[in-house]
Order: C-alpha cells, then structure tokens, then sequence
C-alpha cells in the first residue's frame, strides 16, 4: 500500500517560496521511500476563512475537515511556514490549534521554514519542534531553514544537501509508520469504575 | 414526543437597535415565552442557569415556581441544573418543593456548566468537573429515594439520618435528564441510570451527536433498562421562521452576525447546512426537524432555542406562534408515523407514576429506584465491545 505523505505549507504569496520549498521536501521524500508515495500538498492559505471560522465556532466545516483528516491520517507530514515576527506565521500555527492534540501522536514530522535572512533560522528549534513535541509527533532530526541566498548557493552543506538529509530521515519512518488508532468513538469508562474511584478512603 | 423551547436568558443587545432590555425586562420575558409556550400548544418550557453576566437566570426554582402558578399543562424544566457547583442535597429539596407546587409538572436536566470562574465562585474546582458531576448526582439520586439517608463521600460533608424534605410527589421523583455536548462519560453516566440523555445539538454537526446518542443507547441497554430505542433522548433546536424563507432569512440576519456563540464566524448559509440552524419558511423548519430523527433515532424531547441574540420579545412570542400554530402540529403527526410502540413517549410524572404502580415500561426511561448495579448489571463491562472501550481510557 502506498503510504501517504502530507504537505502543509502556509506561503501567502503565489508563487511562493515557501511552497517551492515544501514541494522540494514532499519530491525528496519521494525518492527516498522505499514504498509507492502518494503526496497531497495542503495550502493553508486556501483555508484561511475556514480555521478562522473553526476559531469561532469549534467545529471545521467540510474543507477544513477534509484537510484535516489528510493531516491526522498521514505516514509522515512535511510542515513548512514563512518565519513573521520572530516566529511560524498565525496561520500555520492555527490550523495546528483546531486539530485535535492527540490526533498527531506519533507521527513522523519533517519542520521547514523560509525566511528572508538566516538570522531566524533558530525558529525551527524554538517555535517549530516544540509545538510538534507538544503534539507528540516525532519530528526528524534535521529541520530544514531556506533563506533568499540559499536558493542561489553552492558549496559544502548547501539546500540541497539538507533538503536530501531530512528528506531520508523522513522516509525512512514513514516506510515503517503504522496508521494511528482508527475513530472508533468516544471512549468510556464504565461507570461503576467512575463511582468506585470517588469511594472515600479509609 | 415532546415540544418545547429552552432558554438561556442573556441580556443581549438588539444589533438592529442597539438596546439591550434590563434585567428585569429579560426576565419577566422569559415567564411571558413560557406561558406562550403553554398558550400554543408546546408541552415544556426548560431555563437555563447561570451564575454570571450577561445571563440572568441564576435562581432557576424560583422562576419555575413563578411559571407553575401561572400554568395549568406545561412541564417546567432545565437546561441545565449545575450538578457540578449546587449542593445536590439544595437541588433534592428545591426541585421536590418545585414538584409538589407543579403537581409534577416537573423534570430537570443536569449539566456540568461550561463557565469556569463559576466553580471557585461556589467554592469548587473545575479540574474535578467530572467527579463532581458523578458523586453529586450519586447523592441526589439517593436523597429522592432512600427516606433517611447516611452518607459519605469526597466532595461535601458526610450525611447522617439525613431525610430531604419534602419527599418526592407520590414518591416519585423527577425525571433526570443529563445533558452533554462533549463528554462520553456524561452519555455512560445517564445509561446507568436509566435516566434521559439531552444533546444540545445546535451549535455542532450531527456526527459528533450521532457517536455521544449511539453510545448512549448502546449502553443503556447494557444496563439492562431496555433496548437501544427505549433509550430516552432529547434534541436541541434553533429555528427563526417567517412565512417567506427570504424574509426570515433578512430579517435573522443581523441576530445570526453578531449572536454571542457564533457571530462574526461563518455566514448564515454555511452555518444552516452545517448546524440544526434552519432560518427559513415554517415547511423548511419541518423539514429539517424530521431529519433529526433520521441521524439520531426516535426521540422524546424536542428543544427550540428561539430567544437568544437580542431579538425582541414581540418578534420571538410571533415565532411561538408560528412554531404552536403551525410546525409542532406537523411534527407530532409525522413523529407519529413509524414510531414503534415499544418507542417510550416524553417522560411525565403521570406515566412515572403508573410504571411504578403497575410496572409498564412505556414512561420514558429506566428510572424506577432500580440503579444498574443493583440489577447486577454494571460489572465493569465485559461485553466485547465494553472491554473494547475501556482500553482507550487515558488515566
């Protein structure tokens, strides 16, 4: 069965680097898997009014829930966000706020971001992988920070290289991520357990 | 099948004028919409409570006192009765008291609340909502059928020879409803009891509701208190009608965009076909109240929230007149169609009565003084399906 990676990418701008990035990301982890990959790129940007809207309601209409299903139900997710203000963008942290905090329980998170200069590069270690630790996802060892120069330089340890490095990383948890435990509904603890535990001590 | 409307009783401003009514206007507003309710042929008016503004019912027994005086038919209820924050031995007495003055015009819906600060006002904490919720009504359940009670638990002072007064009308004590949007032990904890479940089902789509009411009625049975469809479940409902659908749907409009839950969010038209919201003609409303028992089964009780978000009293007591004159009709006829006879109706004190004097099961609920461990039933689930569910639970 061909295993589902998932790309969120919260780029604004058409065409956005941002995206270029994650498409590079979802590309590599590709070639990487061992197993037949199926890619679905999910643009924040498109579903911008609908996590407002879950903000305010506390339910995702059709859209939102259909990309969140994608997200919840992935083998390995590529998350990648423009840095603003020192950190991910709201947008990209609030499509993580509606999504159940279990939902995310071990799954294999590969963190990117694009900024204009490398002085933020640190966002990933200090925003990015702790809002997916929080998650429980687990997120790769290499997180991957493309600023403008990078798209145009050579060298030793260039994007391209980190790209690929992640990318591995990735794939390599994917190939082996069982899917998550399915919906079964809500869990219930029989009540005569409930009582029992209010019984006084002593 | 019962008929009625449930409010919350917020002070909110008319967006279109501007006036928000005072205190005193809301709430002689809400004795007004009850003895409406009784005047067009609804069977239930239920307040909510709560102990903050902008809402002003924090004193729900004493309205509903107030509206039996004034009422000859009409059940007086809740939604919902803070389990979680009120003395359950305050809530034995006031509601019995409330019973005897209605001649049992009376049932109750407990809730935990969904207000925080509310907890430590009344010397709580919310961190034990659900234990509270649970030893609580342990306790009322007791008070309403043993006559001298010794108690202990963890949540209030011990009871010795304790006896609530007055006793329950006939011996029988109000029905409970338990209501919940969210949490499953809410729904495990109503099938115990045999008791009603009520999902308030307004504000959300109907797949969440669909797996809380299924668990409901999976496990009442477990509990031995019928089958899933004897199970007891009550629906909520927010409808505003005019006889042209666009005409209501101009006129909801500003209410629906700047209403407290879920104004300045979605629009009006996504919201309608995502949520029981129906903003249309009387037929539409209809239309939309049947499918309610497509998604959720046969069911006992139907709530219309129909005076929130600042609309004046003229224009809802018109929308009562609507709803009585011509939608409940309709609705009762088609509810009817179909409905197995071993389906129970909407509990009443009457009915109470007569199952426990001649033991019919056709009253709504297993309520009968017979808690399920009693019966032998509640052993910690060793059905497939309960040994199942209990694997999932997170300490």
């Amino acid at each position: 069965m061909n295993r589902r990676l998932v790309v969120v990418t919260a780029g604004l701008s058409k065409p956005s680097s941002t995206r270029l990035l994650a498409d590079r990301l979802a590309a590599a982890t590709a070639r990487r898997a061992r197993s037949g990959t199926d890619v679905r790129v999910i643009e924040l940007r498109e579903l911008a009014n609908d996590i407002a809207q879950n903000m305010v309601t506390g339910f995702p209409g059709p859209r939102l829930r259909d990309a969140v299903d994608a997200v919840t139900g992935a083998d390995g997710l590529v998350a990648v966000t423009p840095v603003f203000t020192g950190s991910y963008s709201g947008l990209f942290k609030s499509f993580f706020d509606v999504i159940d905090k279990e939902a995310l329980s071990g799954t294999p998170v590969l963190i990117a971001a694009t900024g204009g200069t490398a002085r933020h590069s640190l966002v990933l270690e200090h925003a990015m992988r702790p809002l997916f630790s929080y998650l429980r996802a687990v997120v790769v060892p290499t997180a991957v920070y493309a600023a403008s120069e990078d798209w145009g330089t050579g060298g030793d340890d260039t994007l391209a290289d980190r790209i690929d490095r992640a990318a591995a990383e990735l794939a390599a948890l994917t190939d082996v991520h069982t899917p998550g435990h399915p919906d079964t509904g809500p869990p219930v603890l029989p009540f005569a357990q409930q009582l029992a535990a209010l019984a006084p001590q002593g | 099948m019962q008929f009625g409307i449930f409010t919350v009783g917020d002070l909110t401003p008319d967006p279109t004028t501007g006036r928000t009514p005072s205190e005193h206007e809301r709430i002689k507003a809400m004795v007004t919409l009850a003895r409406k309710a009784e005047e067009v042929g609804l069977d239930v008016f239920a307040t909510g409570e709560h102990h903050n503004p902008p809402f002003v019912p924090s004193s729900p027994t004493t309205m509903l006192g107030y509206v039996a005086a004034q009422t000859d038919h009409l059940i007086l209820s809740t939604a919902t009765t803070l389990i979680t924050t009120n003395d359950p031995v305050k809530i034995a007495e006031d509601f019995a008291m409330l019973q005897h003055l209605a001649d049992g015009r009376v049932d109750l819906m407990l809730g935990r609340g969904n207000t925080g600060p509310v907890y430590p006002w009344f010397g709580k904490d919310i961190r034990q909502g659900i234990p509270l919720a649970v030893e609580n009504y342990a306790l009322l359940h007791k008070l309403w059928r043993e006559d001298v009670v010794d108690w202990a638990g963890r949540f209030r002072t011990p009871l010795q020879s304790f006896t609530s007064t007055p006793r329950p009308l006939d011996g029988v004590p109000p029905f409970v409803w338990h209501g919940s949007i969210r949490s499953p032990e809410i729904a495990e904890q109503a099938a115990y009891y045999g008791d009603g479940f009520f999902a308030n089902n307004i504000f959300w789509p109907k797949e969440h509701f669909k797996k809380l009411i299924g668990l409901y009625r999976e496990r009442f049975a477990h509990y031995g208190h019928g089958t899933p469809e004897q199970a007891v479940v009550g629906l909520g409902g927010q409808v505003f009608m005019r006889a042209n659908s666009q005409d209501a749907v101009r006129e909801f409009r500003p209410y629906f965009d700047n209403a407290p839950v879920y104004g300045h969010g979605p629009s009006l038209e996504d919201f309608t076909e995502q949520t029981p919201l129906t903003v249309g003609s009387p037929q539409e409303v209809i239309d939309k109240t049947l499918t309610f028992r497509e998604s959720f089964g046969d069911y006992q009780r139907q709530l219309f929230l129909m005076d929130h978000a600042g609309l004046p009293l003229k224009t809802v007591l018109e929308q009562l007149d609507i709803l009585g004159e011509q939608v409940v009709p309709v609705l009762r006829e088609e509810f009817a169609k179909g409905r197995p006879a071993h389906v129970p109706d909407g509990p009443t004190h009457q009915a109470l009565v007569a199952r426990r004097d001649f033991g019919t099961t056709a009253a709504g609920g297993g309520a009968t003084g017979t808690p399920a461990d009693e019966a032998g039933k509640a052993d910690g689930a060793v059905e497939a399906d309960g040994t199942r569910r209990e694997r999932e639970v997170r300490a």
